[in-house]
Parts: C-alpha cells; sequence; structure tokens
C-alpha cells in the first residue's frame, strides 16, 4: 500500500497527447469533431478535479446527511438520463414507474451490499458509499434504458400477438409474458456479457483502479466479484420492478391494449 | 344475444340500434372500411364505443367483467396470430390464456381433421402456409368451446373448395352445439352457404355517408 505512485502534473499533462494525436487525425482527415473532442476533454478534467475536491471534503467530513444527499443527486441525474436516452416520448405514468423501479430497486440493492455484504461501519462511510453507489447506479440506469426502449418496441412489434391472446380471453400478464421476458433479458444482456468477459478480455475499471492504487489484486478481486454480484442483483431488481409496474400502463381498466405510451 | 343501442365509433361507425340473434349464424357483409372489424372488436370488448352502450344478454358490456366476457366471446382474428412453437403448443396456449385444462392429442387430432389440416401436432407452426395458419388459429378459438365465434373472414386465404368444406363442417358444429356465429365475410356466395342472417355494415358506415 505504501509504494503508490503519484503522478506529476507534468506526467498527467503527457497524457492529453492522446487527445492531441486524435485531434491531428480528425484535422487531416476532415472529420468535423475538433470542437467536441476539446470539449468534451475540458469538461472531463474540470468535472473529475470538481469531484475529486469534493471526493476528498466528504472523506475527512464524513456524515450521513452528506452522504444520502450525494446518493439522492446520482438516483436524480441517472432518472433523468433514462428518460432523455429513451427512443421514444414517455407518457407521465411511465416516467412515474421508471422513477420508483429505480428508487426502491437501486436502494435496496446499495443498502444490502452496504450493510450486509461490505457490513461497512459507519454505514455512511463516504469512501465506500459513494463508489458503490456510482457503480450501482450506473449499471442499472443502463439496464433500464434499455428495458424501457425494448419493452416499449415490444408492445408495438408485437401488438397483434397481444391482442390475439386478449381476444381468447387471456389476462394482460399473459399477453404481454413474451415481450416482458424478452424486455428483461435484452437489459440483461450486457451485464451476464461483461460477467463473462471480465478477467480475460478486460480488467474491470474498479479492480484495475485499486490495483493500481497499491492494493493487493486479491483484495481488488475479492471486491470486484461482490460488486459484480452487486450489479447484478440491482440490475435484475430494477429492471423487472419497472418492467412488472410498466406493462400494465399497456392496458386499460377494460383490459384493452392503448398504446398511450407510443403516440408520436 | 347482443344489442347495440346508439352505438358511435368517431369516423367509422354510427349504429342507432342493431341487433344479434342467440344461437344462430349472423354474417356481416360490407365494403373494405365500413367498419366490419371494428363491431367485431367491440363485441370481444377489445374497443369500446365513443358513445353508446352495448348489451350482452341483456347485461351491459361495460359491467361485465372483461375476461369472462372475451372467454365466453371467442375472437378470431383475420391475420392468424401464431404464438410460436407447435401446432399442439398453439391449440394448447388457447387453453392456457384462458385458465381452461389440456386437451388430448386425439381431441386435437379430430380437430385438425376437421379443419383439413393434414399436419402432425409436433409440426412447427411458423412453416404453415397463410391458409393452415388461418384454419389453426380457428381450430384453436374452437377448443375453448365458447358461446358466441366472432370470426373475421377465417376463409380469407383459403381456395374457394377449402372455404366452403371448412365452413359446412362448422356450421353443422354450430348447429348441433347451439352456438352464436357472428362471421364478417366478403364473400356472398359463402354467406348463402351459412348466414341465418346478414347485416350489411355500409347502412352504419360513416365512411360511406349512408348513415
Amino acid at each position: 500500500m505504501d509504494d503508490v505512485m503519484d503522478l506529476s502534473f507534468l506526467q498527467l499533462a503527457a497524457a492529453y497527447i492522446f487527445i492531441l494525436i486524435l485531434i491531428v487525425i480528425v484535422r487531416v482527415r476532415g472529420i468535423p469533431r475538433e470542437k467536441e473532442i476539446l470539449l468534451a476533454t475540458v469538461r472531463m478534467s474540470l468535472q473529475l478535479v470538481l469531484v475529486g475536491y469534493l471526493l476528498v471534503y466528504l472523506f475527512d467530513n464524513p456524515n450521513p446527511f452528506y452522504t444520502l444527499v450525494i446518493i439522492a443527486i446520482m438516483q436524480v441525474f441517472a432518472i433523468y438520463n433514462v428518460y432523455k436516452r429513451t427512443k421514444h416520448p414517455l407518457g407521465g405514468e411511465m416516467k412515474k414507474h421508471i422513477a420508483y423501479a429505480m428508487g426502491i430497486g437501486i436502494l435496496t440493492s446499495l443498502f444490502f451490499f452496504i450493510l450486509v455484504v461490505l457490513n461497512v461501519t459507519p454505514w455512511y462511510e463516504p469512501r465506500y458509499f459513494i463508489p458503490i453507489a456510482g457503480m450501482i447506479i450506473g449499471n442499472s440506469m443502463t439496464g433500464v434504458s434499455l428495458g424501457v426502449n425494448n419493452l416499449i418496441s415490444g408492445f408495438a412489434s408485437h401488438r397483434a400477438e397481444i391482442e390475439g391472446a386478449l381476444m381468447l380471453g387471456a389476462t394482460p400478464k399473459d399477453a404481454a409474458k413474451k415481450v416482458v421476458n424478452e424486455a428483461f433479458d435484452s437489459a440483461m444482456l450486457p451485464t451476464i456479457n461483461s460477467m463473462v468477459g471480465m478477467g480475460i478480455i478486460f480488467l474491470p475499471g474498479m479492480m484495475t483502479g485499486q490495483i493500481l492504487s497499491g492494493t493487493s489484486p486479491i483484495v481488488a478481486v475479492e471486491y470486484q466479484i461482490a460488486i459484480m454480484l452487486g450489479i447484478v442483483g440491482s440490475v435484475s431488481l430494477t429492471v423487472i420492478l419497472y418492467l412488472q409496474m410498466a406493462y400494465k400502463s399497456f392496458f386499460n381498466e377494460r383490459l384493452q391494449l392503448v398504446m398511450k405510451e407510443l403516440k408520436k | 344475444m347482443f344489442e347495440l343501442k346508439n352505438v358511435r365509433v368517431d369516423g367509422i361507425l354510427q349504429i342507432e340500434q342493431l341487433t344479434i340473434p342467440e344461437n344462430q349464424f349472423t354474417c356481416i357483409l360490407g365494403p373494405s372500411g365500413s367498419g366490419k372489424s371494428t363491431l367485431l372488436r367491440l363485441l370481444n370488448d377489445l374497443s369500446s364505443p365513443d358513445e353508446g352502450e352495448i348489451f350482452f344478454k341483456s347485461k351491459p358490456v361495460s359491467y361485465i367483467d372483461p375476461l369472462q366476457l372475451r372467454r365466453k366471446v371467442v375472437m378470431v382474428s383475420q391475420a392468424p396470430v401464431i404464438f410460436g412453437g407447435s401446432i399442439e403448443d398453439n391449440l394448447q396456449i388457447g387453453l392456457s390464456f384462458s385458465g381452461k385444462e389440456a386437451v388430448n392429442a386425439h381431441e386435437m387430432e379430430s380437430l385438425l381433421k376437421l379443419f383439413m389440416l393434414d399436419k402432425k401436432l409436433s409440426d412447427e407452426a411458423e412453416n404453415l402456409s397463410g391458409g393452415e395458419k388461418q384454419r389453426l388459429s380457428w381450430a384453436r378459438a374452437m377448443l375453448l368451446d365458447p358461446e358466441v365465434y366472432l370470426l373475421d373472414e377465417p376463409t380469407s386465404a383459403l381456395d374457394e373448395e377449402t372455404a366452403r368444406t371448412v365452413l359446412t363442417r362448422f356450421y353443422e358444429y354450430a348447429q348441433q352445439n347451439s352456438k352464436t356465429v357472428i362471421m364478417i365475410t366478403h364473400s356472398k356466395e359463402l354467406a348463402e352457404l351459412v348466414a341465418e342472417q346478414t347485416i350489411d355494415m355500409s347502412q352504419y358506415s360513416i365512411e360511406s355517408g349512408l348513415s
């Protein structure tokens, strides 16, 4: 732990050469992306520096209120991001389902992970709580985004099949089962794929970070396995909660298929 | 069996009064776009009218549990719906949807024979032709043994001879078992073969300007 190599300002500046290379490439090839690349680089640097200072402050002053506020802000941003990422315009009811599912699914998994798996004391210890919340929220957000898109497009493309089932006296649950299952499957697939490739195709970011900062690879691997399982749990819980609430909003009180989420 | 009073579906239908009798074979005729399929959807409670009331056995449809209604009044759409899997899976799924018990292979095979489907129960349903799929979804509805059949052009993809044979067989079954059948058809000839009553939808269609 004591042989952590700190980066000097010059060393860090040298890393920006990669951006210069990218800019040269786009300029030579005439791809009009220079501005975006510069802006993205500046934003990334500034945002991370600010977060660095914020985390230093939070780590030095552990406080349950600060931790909860940070989690709440992350949650709100994640929910808002899902709204923005969907290809279809979302109705109020659908937005509510997304917010509820992400609130309940993420918080349940997060607190289980912090309190039971890691058994952190005090529970609000920001050094653990904030980075783990970031990973769980980020992955759940991606899962729910996929779930939303696939549920809506599934209802649109399987409309005849769903109505065909209703005509025979099926409940909305049975009629929508295939679409809901397919949406769940596609939302989980990236998480499952990343588990499969982990350690062979890539070393996950958290583990790499821990190893670089001097932690024993074995400890880093233990944390990585635990967090990966936590992510799987949170993504599956959040997505299934969302789907279970959301499919019902495609049916009215007469159990008729209404595609109000698809009006465009 | 059904009574429609002052029913209006915006831009499609306007029906002041229409009665569809019990235990009879009713054929619905009319040009494309005259609201024939819309009428069947209303009777199956798959959609609701913008105005007016529909009565099933003298009770307003809006007061009847939609699942219970659809299990008594089963609809077969014009474009056949195939749920994936084998012919057997496709026959059984209707029973599972409506909470009924599965039937044995013998029963399913004799149903395939009735519908002139020379296929094995294990054959993939997706590989059937359009006309075969149409008969399969019709057979699936028949396994449910509902009180009322709503059939939306069930013979549109069949050749004339097959259409006549299958329809005659179905008519005999409906007669023997006192079923109410409401069938849309474009064919006046087929309507003459089975209809005890016909409804000309052009008189109710908003598009035709006759209402």
